[in-house]
């Protein structure tokens, strides 16, 4: 259905090119080692003025933002980026960082990861990240895992082929979680497209996201489809 | 008072009446216990007033089964009620002349309109319908508690005073405690077997009457208050003799006291409020000291005696408490009557007199006080004198002779008549500076010397010329008039003296209360001063908590406190009132005990003990003494709770820092090393073998990070508990310095480190592992902010120094901080994300260990920061 990055080798035509915003020397140092592993071009920031400055220069597919940057906060980054071709935004963020990581969330990035942390889920979730650009371009999909499967544009819900009769509420989140799978999905966003025009608290998300994986999930309280992150908000397991 | 115009009704009066007219009247059956026929007697008024034609509905009836109450309801209109509550809507609508709602203290169900049946009551009285309505004692909010002490059942369903007050009638439904148990007992209240119980608990016979009394006092006040509020709207003057209300006169003599508790017992007896009063006119500013404290204690003990107290001014004593009296309903005023001559009263007239002749219709009681009390002094001025001494004797004796060699040469010149003028002078002279008997004993010497020498016969005592006896007679007359003047103004000067000493203690406390800074200094101060001004022992007590003083001042090393009179004392913080000798309270103890007040509280407690009582001039000012220290107290008190706060939002502060450097100074490399290795681990055949070198080198270097970070943390703990030890030695500062060099030379590269070493330089005394770790890290710290510049080391002599300093040439220290870069986890700057903040506290605990000094400053060529440790050297003897 897509072209997943790690494929980009084989494609001579153009490989990925990928900007990396950290002030750590061996933070960079193993990003870089691991993008150009996956066949990326990386360019690498040490501040805000220097990305700034590449950011003009070069079209990138992605950005690797860290937070705590020496003369700012890299998520604001992401509004430049967007503007400049809207590559896919994986925010560095510490654990004690939670406000800073769900205000990256919220203004546009596509997922974080908490240092410290290995390449691989890093690659995870740069390839998630990426493979979701192309769906969105692609139009409404159909998510299928095997058990669960939904029909976006024929707003369909099937587990082991029988329809769990979900809510509208419960459908509207399912969708945006579908639209959006493998990305994390901050709190507000999900209470912004399932309740448009009340004001919900997290509370209730939290009731509403219980009851969908009663119907969706096999052991509700060990979900594996709908995952929780914690301070952030919800993902759908890809 | 006796003005028409005060006695018209006011306006705000008649309007609340008005109000009230548009509102339907409440009455309520008032009754002591369940059974005693409340609405039994409701439901017999209602038929009486159905026969006169009324038009009455009932809201609820609870006939509890009883078969007599259910018979009355017959032929009554019910409205019917909606589910278990009261039909309120139908009742308002059906909209009866009276409404029967029984049981006001009933709570309704959920859903109703109101949570409680007296609020449906209120819609009912407010639509001007007129409700009855009946009610048990012990639903009464105020009596809840009384209630619940005598029967030992606490009743949920409360009434809130307030609704009953504005009832417009109250009937007493009274019911003898046997009559009530003998209905109990034939089943007319409760089922057999309920009633069993009930009679052994609820019913029992001493309940019953208790809350019978309760019930029929309740009754009764209610009334009471409507007839004063009904008096008020008629303008009335007299007051109705609803209840009693007694009002007991109070002055400065001692016999008050007693008058007072008389008046406490017959109020009691009658269980009618009573107040204490005391007319302040312009002989109130005539008081003495002592009378002025008597009048004061004799009010209080009536306010401890449960009185309503006031000092009311007014000019005549008789006029203003009957105003007073009438204002306040006063039915009968109690007055001590003064054992006074009928001669006296005749002549000044007497208050009790008046009280009688005009206080209509309000009773006076006179009571007679004790024969001990009200003696006055004739002379009150006089007797300021001292008691005629051996030595006043003496001294009239030689003013005597004096007058007379002063008159014996004269005689030759002068005629008799004039020498009495000399003797007179020696009168005077004598009654001015020794007071009145030494002055009369002068006057009595000088007329019998006049006598002996200047009288014919002369050298006789024979008095033939009644001039004579004129000269004796004046004599003592000027001595007597003299000696009062005198002893006024000495009286003056006396007090004007005891002024003056009270204000330069207070002032010279208030000086040393100024720079106390802790409770204990201000304690102390007080207890200096007062020992001194008043020559006693004194202790000053400060509280510990609610309950418990400790010794925070004393005015000598060692004063006999005995547990006795530190409960004393105790007592005096709790209550706020003075104990011990000469208070009102063990007044046989040794230590008198005064609570030091401050506006908001009693901050502790203020001891003296001396041979003699304290004056009470003396206890005034100890008291003034102790209210500015007791400020002090205070104020010393806040001043460390707000200290200690500080220290502890610094401490806070300190953990804060501490827990983000750790996070973010530990996980920085971590995260180096984890993503390094793991992606040496998923790509290592992919990675080119230059890659690959890279990230084993991070891995190295990140690790070190970590071990210098640790180590830091190390020493800084270490430092903390004290646990490093400086072993002095000589060392050569060159060797310190090259050794420094050329470890920062591995981490910085050659070019970074200069090395400037002033030749000849003595030996300096430091501690080699430390003083290396001290260059060292500032050397570290200088790289780190130098942005990449050359940074010099330097050794040179100052005096008898020798200056060890780290120059770099990076962008200096921001001024006004070059103190605080030494706390810890004080990063110069976030955008140096490889420091610990930890290095240059740790080179300051070094320094201070090896007995040097360090200071960080920008460098005076404006080049960059220049940080100095001063090593002390072993100066060649």
């Amino acid at each position: 259905m897509s072209t997943p990055p790690s494929d980009a080798k084989r494609s001579p035509a153009r490989s990925l090119v990928a900007l990396v915003v950290d002030d750590e020397a061996a933070i960079r140092r193993f990003l870089r080692s691991a993008l150009v592993a996956e066949g990326f071009e990386v360019t690498e920031a040490r501040d805000l003025a220097t990305a700034r400055h590449a950011i003009t220069t070069t079209q990138f597919d992605v950005a690797v933002l860290d937070l705590g940057l020496p003369d700012g906060n890299g998520a604001d980054l992401i509004g430049t980026l967007q503007a400049a071709g809207a590559p896919a935004v994986i925010v560095l963020s510490a654990l004690d960082d939670e406000a800073r990581k769900v205000a990256a969330l919220d203004s546009g990035a596509d997922d974080f990861v908490s240092k410290p942390f290995g390449v691989a889920e890093f690659m995870a979730r740069v390839r998630a990240a990426l493979r979701h650009r192309v769906q969105m371009q692609g139009g409404a999909p159909v998510y299928d895992d095997g058990r669960l499967s939904v029909d976006i544009s024929r707003r369909i819900v099937k587990i082991d082929g029988v329809d769990p009769k979900l809510t509208p509420r419960e459908y509207a989140l399912l969708h945006e979680l579908v639209l959006h799978a493998g990305k994390v999905l901050t709190h507000r966003h999900l209470l912004s497209k399932a309740w448009p025009a009340t004001e919900a608290d997290v509370q209730t998300l939290r009731v509403h996201i219980r009851n969908l994986r009663q119907k969706i999930e096999a052991d509700p309280d060990q979900p594996h489809r709908i995952l929780t992150e914690p301070g952030v908000g919800y993902r759908l397991s890809t | 008072m006796t003005d028409n115009g005060e006695r018209r009704p006011s306006p705000d009066a008649l309007l609340e009446q008005a109000k009230a007219e548009t509102r339907g009247r409440l009455k309520v059956y008032l009754g002591a216990a369940p059974g005693v026929g409340k609405t039994y007697e409701m439901l017999s008024d209602a038929r009486k007033k159905r026969i006169e034609g009324i038009d009455i509905s009932a809201g609820v009836i609870e006939t509890h089964g009883r078969a007599e109450t259910l018979a009355l309801t017959e032929g009554l209109d019910i409205i019917p009620r909606l589910g278990a509550e009261m039909d309120l809507d139908a009742l308002l609508a059906r909209r009866p002349e009276i409404a029967l709602v029984d049981e006001l203290a009933h709570t309704n169900a959920e859903g109703a309109r109101h949570p409680k049946r007296w609020m449906d009551v209120d819609e009912l009285l407010a639509a001007g319908i007129d409700v009855w309505s009946t009610l048990n004692v012990q639903h009464i909010e105020s009596l809840n508690d009384v209630v619940a002490r005598i029967t030992r059942v606490r009743v949920r369903e409360t009434v809130p005073d307030a609704v009953l007050e504005r009832a417009d009638e109250i009937e007493l439904i009274d019911l003898t405690p046997d009559e009530l148990i003998e209905r109990l007992r034939q089943g007319k209240v409760y089922a057999p077997d309920q009633a069993q119980r009930a009679l052994r608990h609820y019913f029992a016979p001493g309940n019953l009457s208790a809350l019978r009394e309760l019930a029929m006092r309740r009754a009764a006040d209610t009334i009471d208050g409507q007839v004063r509020g009904h008096r008020k709207a008629q303008g009335e003057d007299a007051p109705w003799a609803a209840g009693e209300r007694l009002l007991v006169c109070v002055d400065e003599r001692e016999a008050s006291a007693g008058v007072v508790r008389h008046t406490k017992r017959l109020a009691d007896r009658s269980k009618a409020p009573w107040m204490a009063v005391h007319v302040e006119t312009a002989r109130s500013a005539r008081l003495s000291e002592v009378e002025r404290i008597r009048l004061a204690e004799t009010l209080r003990l009536a306010e401890r005696l449960g009185a309503e107290t006031a000092t009311l001014p007014g000019d005549g004593v008789t006029e203003t408490l009957l105003a007073y009296a009438r204002d306040q309903n006063v039915t009968q005023i109690i007055v001590g009557k003064a054992r006074r001559s009928a001669l006296f009263e005749m002549v000044f007239g007497s208050v009790v007199r008046q009280l009688i002749d005009r206080s209509s219709s309000i009773s006076i009681e006179v009571v007679p006080e004790p024969a001990t009390a009200g003696a006055k002094t004739l002379f009150p001025l006089i007797s300021a004198w001292p008691a005629l001494t051996s030595r006043g004797v003496v001294e009239a004796l030689t003013m005597t002779l004096l007058a007379s060699l002063v008159a014996w040469p004269l005689d030759v010149w002068l005629g008799v008549s004039n020498l009495t003028l000399v003797y007179l002078a020696a009168v005077l002279i004598s009654a001015l500076t020794r007071g009145l008997w030494a002055g009369l004993i002068t006057g009595l010497m000088s007329a019998l010397a006049f006598n002996w020498f200047y009288t014919e016969p002369r050298y006789t005592f024979t008095i033939v010329d009644p001039d004579n006896v004129l000269a004796l007679l004046a004599f003592s007359g000027a001595a007597i008039v003299v000696s009062a003047l005198a002893g006024r103004a000495r009286q003056q000067t006396l007090s004007a003296r005891t002024e003056a000493r009270t204000s330069r203690e207070l002032f010279g406390l208030s000086r040393q209360l100024t720079s106390a800074m802790t409770e204990d200094e201000a304690a102390e101060s007080l207890a200096r001063y007062a020992g001194r001004a008043f020559d006693v022992e004194c202790v000053v007590l400060a509280r510990v908590g609610l309950n418990d003083l400790r010794l925070a001042g004393a005015s000598a090393a060692s004063l006999d406190l005995t547990d006795a009179d530190m409960a004393a004392a105790r007592w005096t913080a709790e209550k706020g009132e003075p104990t011990g000798r000469g208070a009102d309270t063990l007044p046989g103890a040794r230590w008198l005990f005064l609570p030091l007040r401050t506006a908001r509280l009693v901050s502790g407690v203020v001891g003296v003990a001396r041979a003699t009582l304290l004056t009470p001039s003396e206890r005034r000012r100890l008291v003034a003494m102790g209210d500015q220290a007791a400020s002090a107290m205070e104020r010393a008190h806040v001043s460390i709770a707000l200290e200690q706060s500080r220290v502890e939002t610094e401490a806070e502060r300190l953990r804060g820092t501490m827990l983000a450097s750790l996070s973010h100074d530990l996980r920085t490399p971590i995260a180096g090393i984890l993503g390094a290795a793991s992606s040496l681990r998923t790509y290592g055949d992919r990675h080119d073998p230059q890659t690959r070198d890279e990230l084993l080198g991070a891995i190295e270097s990140e690790s070190a990070r970590m071990q210098r970070y640790v180590e830091k943390l190390l020493d800084m703990t270490r430092l903390d508990a004290g646990s490093i030890q400086a072993h002095l030695e000589l060392l050569e500062p060159g060797d310190v310095l090259s050794a420094v060099a050329k470890r920062a030379r591995s981490l910085a590269g050659s070019h970074a480190i200069r090395l400037e070493i002033e030749p000849n330089l003595p030996m300096i005394t430091a501690d080699a592992a430390l003083a290396d770790q001290a260059v060292f890290n500032l050397v570290e710290n200088a790289l780190l902010h130098g942005q990449a510049s050359p940074v010099t080391l330097a050794a040179r002599r100052s005096g008898d120094t020798v200056l060890v300093e780290v120059l770099d040439e990076g962008p200096g220290l921001p001024p006004g901080e070059e103190a605080r870069i030494f706390e810890r986890f004080q990063r110069g700057s976030a955008a140096i994300p490889n420091g610990t903040g930890l290095g240059l506290a740790i080179v300051k605990g070094f320094v201070r260990l090896m007995q040097a000094e360090i200071s960080a400053k920008n460098r005076p060529d404006g080049k960059g920061a220049v940080f100095s440790i001063v090593f002390p050297i072993q100066v060649e003897p």
